[in-house]
């Protein structure tokens, strides 16, 4: 068994707002091994993003409230690191991809600015070794290094993107956190981004956290999964135990909502109604009301995580026996 | 019986600065009463394009629409009215394709105010009516679209297309900016809906898991052309064009023990300013040959599939050597 680079013990964040208070993240654990490659896996709200950001600690400080938990990296807690500390990692020992490349560069800078400037300030570079090196890393991601001195609005969509990787893997970081890399992206772009991103991973030994809402992205190129579900991680295991032995009726409800191109059938099933409204979470589970198998006891208490077998732990009554 | 929709040699070019630009280029199809024509393709191929030149929400530059047997390439006013009853568009974006100062009921209710010729308490009733068929609870009535979330809204704009009973609904990536449970949901509406009042869609995405399972007849686009066109079964099982081989190994399956080989393409989809007479996706594709620069003949490999590559021959047999 490889060893943890980062676990996160019992996390729980609301945001603050006027009118309300929105439990976005309920007391969540994962953890991720070096080198591997960690899915993320849900739907809009189920808090994903919120979860790689109190990574970095770059909530939003007036709405966001880290309540409880533990994020250790390399022995340390990330969430009791001193600002200046916390800035040393950023960037450097983890990095992030956001989801739209479109918006995530700086439009009056040129891309190589963009890509050295992170080298510069985490190597202490000069300006003439960051550049070399940022053409390094451009012409890792398949970018020809001449296009150093253009600006983002001269790339398109998949290149943009390529740019941003080079930017997150620039200064080799342990851990990178990738929010829906591909999702903006067509998928003959998405299939050569993302073989680039497996590929970079294993040259560089590079922990990876992918969020991502498409099941077949996490089937092709994650070791171990999460399902996140309304601020919770309802089902976790390697990818083996998710796709073979699936236990959580959500995960179960997923997999029967998507489109096969490989197989044949007449009607999709879809998971009945919507995700709780992250503001009014039911007292029991919080699929409690989607769910096709909810008995009385789900309404009322909160399931607790139940480990299946080694490593494949699910947040439901029903696994736990005594059906 | 005649088919509902027919469409023969289809143009739509936009002048730029750079030159004309041929987003739509030459395309014919057909849709028949009740069935459902898939249209994939990735962003720049001209699907979107393609939906709102048949709707007339672009004029076509060249070519001729034939609905329900009527040439309608170039529709007098009120005869456009007419066909708005019969020709409705579902559209991509649920948060931006409706009136946020109008609610659910008003919006919904729009078309049908816009027809006229009924009253007040007979629109109210039909409104009502069509947010229980596509499953909108009554309580949404006085709501405004930014207390929905993305599903109800699409909800709202099929419902909206619905209002006038049509025969034909454009549908352009109604299902992309949702979540897949909802996704699945929606999908399931429109079949429904098409079981019960057979209507025809045109269901353009760019996903080819859903248009797999939706449509009867799938066309495939690249670059304002269409590359390959057959039903939805056989084009799955007997991939014929280079591109449609290469889109369908890119959708990664959710299955940890089919790995699919990906053919991997180079570069990105060029320029639609002047394009080059041959084959579009030559410079991309991986067994381009002198003949690929002349231009394409669409070619019938076998009844109902149609081809557009030179060498699609010789490509089969080689697939089966390997």
């Amino acid at each position: 068994m490889s060893e943890e680079l980062l676990e996160i013990k019992d996390l729980r964040i609301e945001y603050h707002t006027d009118e309300s208070v929105i439990h976005a993240v309920n007391g969540i654990d994962l953890s991720v091994k070096k080198g591997q490659t960690l899915g993320l896996v849900g739907e809009t709200g189920a808090g994903k993003t919120t979860i790689a950001k109190s990574i970095l600690r770059i909530l939003p400080g007036l709405q966001a409230k880290i309540l409880s938990g533990e994020i250790r990296f390399e022995g340390k807690d990330l969430l009791s690191v001193s600002e200046r500390e916390m800035r040393k990692i950023r960037g450097n020992k983890i990095a992030m991809i956001f989801q739209d490349p479109m918006t995530a560069l700086n439009p009056i800078e040129t891309i190589g600015f963009q890509i050295s400037e992170t080298l510069k300030i985490h190597n202490k570079l000069t300006k003439k070794e960051a550049r070399k090196k940022a053409c390094e890393m451009l012409e890792l991601v398949g970018i020809p290094s001449y296009r150093y001195d253009e600006y983002p609005h001269q790339f398109s969509g998949g290149m943009k993107q390529r740019v941003v990787i080079a930017i997150g893997l620039a200064c080799n970081p342990e851990l990178l956190l990738a929010d829906e890399p591909t999702t903006a992206l067509d998928v003959t772009i998405q299939a050569q981004v993302l073989e680039m991103m497996a590929e970079l991973k294993e040259k560089l030994d590079t922990s990876v956290i992918l969020i991502t809402h498409d099941l077949g992205v996490v089937a092709n190129f994650c070791d171990s999964v999460a399902v996140a579900y309304a601020g919770e991680i309802v089902e976790r295991g390697t990818v083996e135990q998710i796709f073979d032995h699936v236990a959580h009726p959500y995960t179960e409800g997923l997999f029967a909502s998507l489109p096969r191109l490989d197989r044949r059938e007449r009607r999709l099933k879809p998971i009945k109604g919507l995700m709780p409204d992250p503001a009014a979470l039911p007292e029991g589970c919080s699929f409690c009301d989607r769910c096709p198998y909810a008995e009385e006891r789900c309404f009322k208490t909160k399931p607790a995580d139940v480990e299946l077998e080694p490593g494949h732990i699910v947040k439901c009554f029903r696994v736990a026996g005594g059906e | 019986m005649a088919p509902l929709l027919e469409v023969y040699n289809l143009k739509k070019y936009f002048k730029t600065r750079g030159g004309l630009l041929h987003a739509v280029d030459d395309v014919s199809f057909t849709v028949e009463n009740g069935e459902t024509l898939g249209v994939v393709g990735e962003s720049g191929c001209g699907k979107t394009t393609l939906g709102r030149t048949i709707m007339h929400l672009l004029p076509p530059t060249e070519g001729r629409i034939v609905f329900e047997g009527k040439d309608i390439s170039k529709p007098k006013k009120p005869e456009l009215e007419e066909l708005r009853e019969k020709m409705q568009i579902i559209f991509q974006d649920p948060f931006s394709s409706i009136d946020p100062r109008m609610t659910l009921g008003e919006a919904i209710m729009e078309p049908l105010v816009i027809r006229g010729g009924m009253s007040k308490a007979d629109m109210i009733a039909e409104t009502r009516k069509l947010m229980d068929t596509v499953g909108l609870a009554s309580r949404f009535e006085n709501s405004y679209p930014h207390e929905l979330d993305g599903g109800r809204r699409q909800r709202i704009g099929i419902a909206r297309a619905l209002s006038l009973r049509p025969k034909f609904i454009v549908c352009d990536e109604p299902v992309s900016a949702l979540d897949v449970s909802i996704q699945a949901q929606i999908i399931n509406l429109m079949l429904d809906l098409q079981e019960e009042y057979g209507i025809a869609y045109m269901f353009v995405t760019h996903d080819l898991s859903v248009v797999k399972y939706i449509s009867n007849d799938i066309m495939v686009m690249y670059l304002g052309q269409v590359v390959e066109k057959a039903p939805a079964d056989e084009l799955f099982d007997h991939t014929l064009h280079p591109y449609s081989k290469a889109l369908l190994s890119a959708v990664p399956i959710p299955d940890i023990h089919k790995k699919t080989k990906r053919i991997s393409l180079m570069g990105e989809i060029s320029s639609p300013v002047d394009p080059p007479a041959g084959c579009r996706f030559m410079p991309r594709c991986l067994y381009a040959c002198e003949r690929c620069a002349q231009p394409q003949v669409m070619e019938e490999s076998t009844p109902g599939h149609f081809v557009s590559c030179c060498r699609y021959k010789e490509l089969a047999g080689k697939e089966e050597e390997q």
